[in-house]
C-alpha cells in the first residue's frame, strides 16, 4: 500500500460496521410500524441472500455488475469527476458484447472470448470519452453529458435491438444469442445451469485489482489522483490536468463497459432490450461513495450493495414486506454509511468519557 | 502564588493531546489574564495550533482541564466555546470565498425576517455598527475573493466579535499581513485591549512579541518551556527557548560573485484574473550566483510577475529568457526540466496536495522520472526513502514519510515544499514568501540554505513582502510599485526608508539598467 493507515482494519471498518447495524435498526423500526415482523423480514434477507446455494449464486450474479460500475464511478471521482455516464457506458458495453459475440460465430474461444469482454470496454470507454473530451478541453462540466450520453446510449440500443441486430427467429426485441465461444464459463455446470454465477466475478476482482495498480503503483494514477485532490497544486507541478481527467474517464467507461460485456457474456447472452434504464450505473455511485472511492471498498460494498437489493426482493417475496419500505431499508443502511462522520460522533459519545478517564488515570500515574 | 491575584479569565491545566505518532500536547498549563495581550510562541509543530483548537472545541484533549473565569468549563464543540465567549482566526482562514463580507459575517446566525427570511439590511447594518465600535472599517458589501488578505483576517475577527467573544484567540495573524496591515492589526488589538477583550496572539515574529504582548508563553515538542513577563525578557533569550540552543538571527553571508545572465525578463506585460494589467513592462535580470530581492506591498504584479515566469499565467507581451532560451509562455513541466523551482506563496492552494501524503507531495514535479518511476511504475521504496531523508534534512517535524502532509503543522508544511525545490538542483530558484509561517530556526535554515545555492552559483529571485528578508537575503533589490519596476538598488544603497518609499510609489530609484552596470 502507498499509504498505510494507522489504526489498522479495525479502524477502518469500525464506522461502516456500525452504519450497518444502524441501518438495520431504523429498517426494522420502520417494518414495524408498518406491520411487518422485522425479524421474519430479516430472516427472508438471509436465508433470501445464502440460504441455498443458489441464493448465493444469485446474489453474486447482482453483486458482479455492481463491482465495474462502482469502479467506474470511483476512478473518475479520483480525478475529481463525476461519471454519472456509467448507465449509458454499461448499454453500449452490453451491445458491442452482443454484437462481437454473434458476428465473431467460428473463431477459436481463446481469441473470441478476450475479443467481446474487450470490446464492451472498449465501447464503454468510447462512450466515455465524449464528456472525457469535452471536460478537458472546453471545460464543459461532464455530468450534463454523460446524462444525455445516457439516453443516447438507451435509445440507440432500442433502435438497433429493433432493428438491425434483432433475431429475426423470435419476435421478441433480442439480439441472437451469442456464440458459445464467446460465453464466460459458469462454476457449476454449463452455460444453461441455473447456478449463474460465472468466471465474470473473477474479472470484476481482477478490475479492482487493476485500478488499485493504476491507481496507486503507475504514474498515471498518481497524476489522476493529485487532479482530482488538488488540481491547482497539480497544475503548478506541471501536471497535464486535462489529460489526466481524460485517462481517468476513459478508463472508467471502460469499467462501465465491462459491466455490460459481463452481463451479456455469463448470463444474458444477448441484448434484450431496455426499456429503462436497469439502475447499476446509479447504484454504482452510491456503491463507490460508500466504498470511499477505494478500489477494494468498491469490492466490498457492491457485495452490501448486492445483498442489500436482492434481500429487499426476498423481504418483499417472502415476509410481505411492502416493496417501499424492503427500499427504506436499503436506503437506511447506505444513509448511515455515508453519514460517516455522523455515525463516527456517535460513536464517540459513550466512548469519549471511558476514553477521557481512562488516560487520565494513566497520565497521573 | 499571589493570593491577591485575580481569578484569570482563562486556565488550562494539565492538557495532553496524541496524535498518531506524535504527543501535541504534553500536560500543558495556561493562564491567560482579564485584558492582557498574551504571545504563544514556539517552534513549527510545537503544538500552538492543537492547544488553540483545543480551546475552541475542535479537538478534543486527552486529559487535561479547562476553566473560564474560574469555572471548570466543559468544551466540546466551537459552539460550546462561542457560548463562554472565546473567538478564534484560524492559521487558515475559513471563510466563503463566493460571499460577501456581510454575509459570511451572519453565516450560522442570519438575522431573519418572519421566521425564515434572510435580512440581509439588517445584516449589514449590524456588521457597520460593530465595525465602527471596534474601529474595524470593512465594507459589508464586498466579495471576499475581491478584499485583500488582511481585510479578509478583519472579517474574521469580526466574525468572532459578532459571535461575542472577549477570550479572541489569534492563530498567525501577521504571517500573511504585509508590515501596514501588521501595525493596523496592532492598532485593533490594543483597541480591543482597551475594551476588556483578553486576546491570545501566536506568532514567530519575535519582534511582534516585544511589540504588543505583556506576556509570552513559549512550547517547545508539546511542553511549556516557560511563562515570562514580556518587559523582562528580550529576543535573544525567547529565541533561546523557543529553539533549545543560540539562534543566529542575522544570515551571515559573504559578498555575492554574479555571473552569467541567468533569467532575463524583458519588457514583460502580464494581465491579472480580471484581464487588466498586472505586470507593465517589467525587465529584469538575475545572475548566477545572486539573489535579487523583489520588494513592494502587496498586489502590485509580484504575484503575476511569478506566475508569468513559472508558467502559471500567459505574458500578454515581452520574453522570458532562461540562460539564453527563449521560456516565454513555456509549460511548467519544461520549465523545471530546464532547471527552475518554484517555492509559490499560497502552500495550500499550489504547494501541497494536502490529501497526499509527504512521500507523495516530495515527487510532485518528479514522480514520472527515473529513480522514482521506471516505465510509468513508480517505484515505491524510491520515493518513500527520498522523503525520509529531506524530512531528516530540513527537520520535518512529522511521525513518518506517509502521513497526510494536511495533518502537519503550518510551518512543517512549508518546510516540504522548501525542501522539496531546494533539492532538485536548481539553476533558478524562484521563492515567494518563502519562510512564510516559519519558526526562527527554520527560517535561519532556509535563508541558509538560499544563500548556498547563490553561493553554489544559482540564481535566486526572491519575492518578500518582508522588508526584513528582502534586506538580510539580497543582493540587489527591485520594487514592484503598480505592475511597474519602480527602481532597482544594489544591496548597500538600499535603506529601509528608501525603500519605504519607493513601495509607496513616492521615489523612484535610480534607472534599472544603469543600476545592473553598477553591480554587474
Ligand atoms: N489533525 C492532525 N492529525 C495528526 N497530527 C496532527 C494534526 N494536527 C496537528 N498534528 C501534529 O501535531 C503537532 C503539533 O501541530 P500544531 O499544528 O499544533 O503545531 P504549531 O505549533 O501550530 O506549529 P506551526 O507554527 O507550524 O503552525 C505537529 O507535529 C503536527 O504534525
Ligand atoms: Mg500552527
Amino acid at each position: 500500500m502507498s499509504r498505510p493507515r494507522n489504526g489498522g482494519l479495525w479502524q477502518e471498518l469500525r464506522v461502516p460496521a456500525a452504519a450497518v447495524i444502524i441501518g438495520l435498526i431504523i429498517g426494522a423500526v420502520f417494518m414495524a410500524m408498518t406491520g411487518a415482523n422485522p425479524l421474519t423480514a430479516y430472516g427472508a434477507l438471509l436465508s433470501g441472500c445464502f440460504g441455498k446455494p443458489v441464493n448465493i449464486s444469485e446474489t453474486l450474479v447482482y453483486i458482479n455488475p455492481l463491482i465495474f460500475t462502482g469502479l467506474s464511478i470511483a476512478v473518475a471521482y479520483r480525478a475529481g469527476l463525476f461519471n454519472i455516464g456509467a448507465e449509458g457506458q454499461m448499454i453500449v458495453g452490453m451491445v458491442a458484447a452482443a454484437v462481437v459475440g454473434y458476428a465473431g460465430t467460428g473463431l477459436p474461444r481463446a481469441i473470441h472470448l478476450p475479443l467481446t469482454i474487450l470490446s464492451g470496454a472498449l465501447a464503454g470507454a468510447i462512450w466515455a470519452a465524449v464528456p472525457g473530451y469535452l471536460k478537458a478541453r472546453l471545460g464543459v462540466h461532464e455530468v450534463v453529458n454523460s446524462i444525455m450520453m445516457n439516453y443516447i446510449a438507451l435509445y440507440l440500443s432500442h433502435y438497433l435491438v429493433n432493428g438491425p441486430i434483432k433475431d429475426p427467429q423470435v419476435i421478441a426485441p433480442y439480439s441472437r444469442e451469442i456464440a458459445d465461444s464467446a460465453k464466460l464459463f459458469r462454476f457449476f455446470g454449463g452455460f444453461r445451469s441455473e447456478f449463474r454465477v460465472n468466471t465474470g466475478i473473477l474479472i470484476a476482482v481482477a478490475a479492482a485489482l487493476l485500478v488499485y495498480y493504476v491507481l496507486y503503483k503507475t504514474t498515471t494514477g498518481y497524476e489522476i489522483r493529485a487532479v482530482g485532490a488538488n488540481a491547482d497544486a497539480a497544475r503548478y507541478a506541471g501536471i497535464n490536468v486535462p489529460k489526466a481527467m481524460a485517462v481517468s474517464m476513459l478508463l472508467a467507461g471502460s469499467m462501465a463497459g465491462l459491466a455490460g460485456a459481463v452481463q451479456v457474456c455469463g448470463i444474458q447472452y444477448k441484448f434484450l432490450d431496455l426499456f429503462a434504464f436497469e439502475g447499476f450505473g446509479l447504484d454504482g455511485i452510491a456503491v463507490a461513495l460508500v466504498g470511499k472511492i477505494n478500489p477494494f471498498g468498491v469490492v466490498g460494498a457492491a457485495s452490501l450493495f448486492g445483498i442489500l437489493s436482492r434481500g429487499a426482493q426476498m423481504m418483499q417475496g417472502i415476509a410481505h414486506v411492502p416493496k417501499q419500505v424492503a427500499g427504506i431499508v436499503q436506503a437506511a443502511i447506505v444513509f448511515m454509511i455515508a453519514a460517516e462522520g455522523l455515525v463516527e460522533g456517535w460513536l464517540s459519545i459513550p466512548g469519549l468519557s471511558l476514553k477521557k478517564a481512562g488516560k487520565a488515570q494513566k497520565e497521573d500515574a | 502564588m499571589a493570593q491577591s491575584q485575580r481569578v484569570p479569565v482563562l486556565a488550562m491545566k494539565g492538557i495532553t493531546k496524541q496524535f498518531p505518532g506524535v504527543l501535541a500536547n504534553d500536560r500543558v498549563d495556561f493562564t491567560l489574564e482579564q485584558g492582557e495581550i498574551h504571545a504563544l510562541l514556539g517552534e513549527n509543530g510545537a503544538g500552538k495550533s492543537t492547544l488553540m483548537k483545543i480551546l475552541y472545541g475542535l479537538y478534543g484533549a486527552d486529559s487535561g482541564t479547562i476553566s473560564v473565569r474560574g469555572q471548570e468549563a466543559l468544551i466540546r464543540e466551537p459552539n460550546d466555546a462561542l457560548r463562554l465567549g472565546i473567538g478564534m482566526v484560524h492559521q487558515h482562514f475559513m471563510l466563503v470565498q463566493q460571499f460577501t463580507v456581510a454575509e459570511n459575517l451572519v453565516l450560522g446566525s442570519e438575522p431573519r425576517r418572519r421566521g425564515i427570511f434572510l435580512d440581509m439590511n439588517a445584516a449589514v447594518a449590524k456588521v457597520k455598527e460593530v465595525s465602527e465600535q471596534y474601529g474595524l472599517a470593512i465594507d459589508p458589501n464586498a466579495r471576499i475573493t475581491d478584499i485583500s488578505v488582511g481585510m479578509q483576517q478583519r472579517v474574521e475577527i469580526l466574525k468572532a466579535l459578532l459571535r461575542g467573544a472577549d477570550i479572541l484567540i489569534l492563530d498567525e495573524p501577521t504571517a500573511v499581513l504585509t508590515p501596514q496591515e501588521v501595525s493596523e492589526l496592532f492598532a485593533i488589538m490594543r483597541n480591543l485591549q482597551a475594551r476588556g477583550k483578553s486576546i491570545v496572539f501566536i506568532t514567530h515574529k519575535l519582534k511582534e512579541v516585544m511589540a504588543i504582548s505583556e506576556r509570552v508563553t513559549v512550547v517547545r515538542r508539546g511542553r511549556v518551556v516557560g511563562s515570562l513577563d514580556t518587559s523582562s525578557t528580550s529576543v535573544d533569550e525567547l529565541a533561546r527557548l523557543m529553539v533549545g540552543r543560540d539562534v543566529e538571527l542575522v544570515v551571515e553571508k559573504g559578498p555575492a560573485h554574479p555571473g552569467e545572465e541567468i533569467l532575463v525578463v524583458d519588457d514583460l506585460n502580464v494581465l491579472d484574473a480580471r484581464r487588466l494589467p498586472a505586470v507593465r513592462g517589467v525587465s529584469l535580470s538575475v545572475r548566477g550566483g545572486e539573489i535579487l530581492g523583489i520588494a513592494g506591498v502587496d498586489g502590485n504584479g509580484q504575484t503575476q510577475l511569478v506566475e508569468a515566469i513559472t508558467g502559471m499565467r500567459r505574458c500578454a507581451s515581452g520574453r522570458v529568457m532562461l540562460a539564453g532560451k527563449d521560456i516565454t509562455n513555456s509549460e511548467p513541466r519544461r520549465l523545471f526540466e530546464s532547471g527552475v523551482v518554484h517555492i509559490p506563496a499560497d502552500r495550500q492552494r499550489h504547494g501541497l496536495i494536502l490529501d497526499f501524503s509527504i512521500a507523495e507531495n516530495m515527487v510532485l514535479q518528479t514522480y514520472y522520472r527515473p529513480p522514482f518511476s521506471v516505465k510509468g511504475r513508480l517505484n515505491w521504496e524510491v520515493i518513500r526513502s527520498e522523503a525520509r531523508r529531506l524530512i531528516e534534512e530540513f527537520d520535518i517535524r512529522t511521525p513518518g514519510e506517509d502521513v497526510p502532509a494536511g495533518s502537519l503543522s503550518g510551518g512543517n508544511q512549508q518546510k516540504v515544499i522548501v525542501a522539496r525545490e531546494l533539492s532538485r538542483q536548481p539553476e533558478l530558484v524562484i521563492a515567494a514568501q518563502p519562510t512564510r509561517g516559519l519558526d526562527v530556526g527554520a527560517i535561519e535554515f532556509v535563508h541558509g540554505r538560499l544563500v548556498e545555492a547563490r553561493d553554489a552559483g544559482k540564481a535566486v529571485l526572491l519575492v518578500s513582502l518582508e522588508l526584513d528578508e528582502i534586506l538580510a537575503l539580497a543582493d540587489r533589490i527591485a520594487v514592484m510599485y503598480e505592475g511597474e519596476v519602480v527602481g532597482v538598488l544594489s544591496r548597500d544603497e538600499a535603506t529601509e526608508e528608501l525603500l519605504g518609499l519607493m513601495m509607496a510609489g513616492a521615489a523612484r530609484g535610480s534607472d534599472p539598467d544603469a543600476s545592473e552596470v553598477a553591480t554587474g
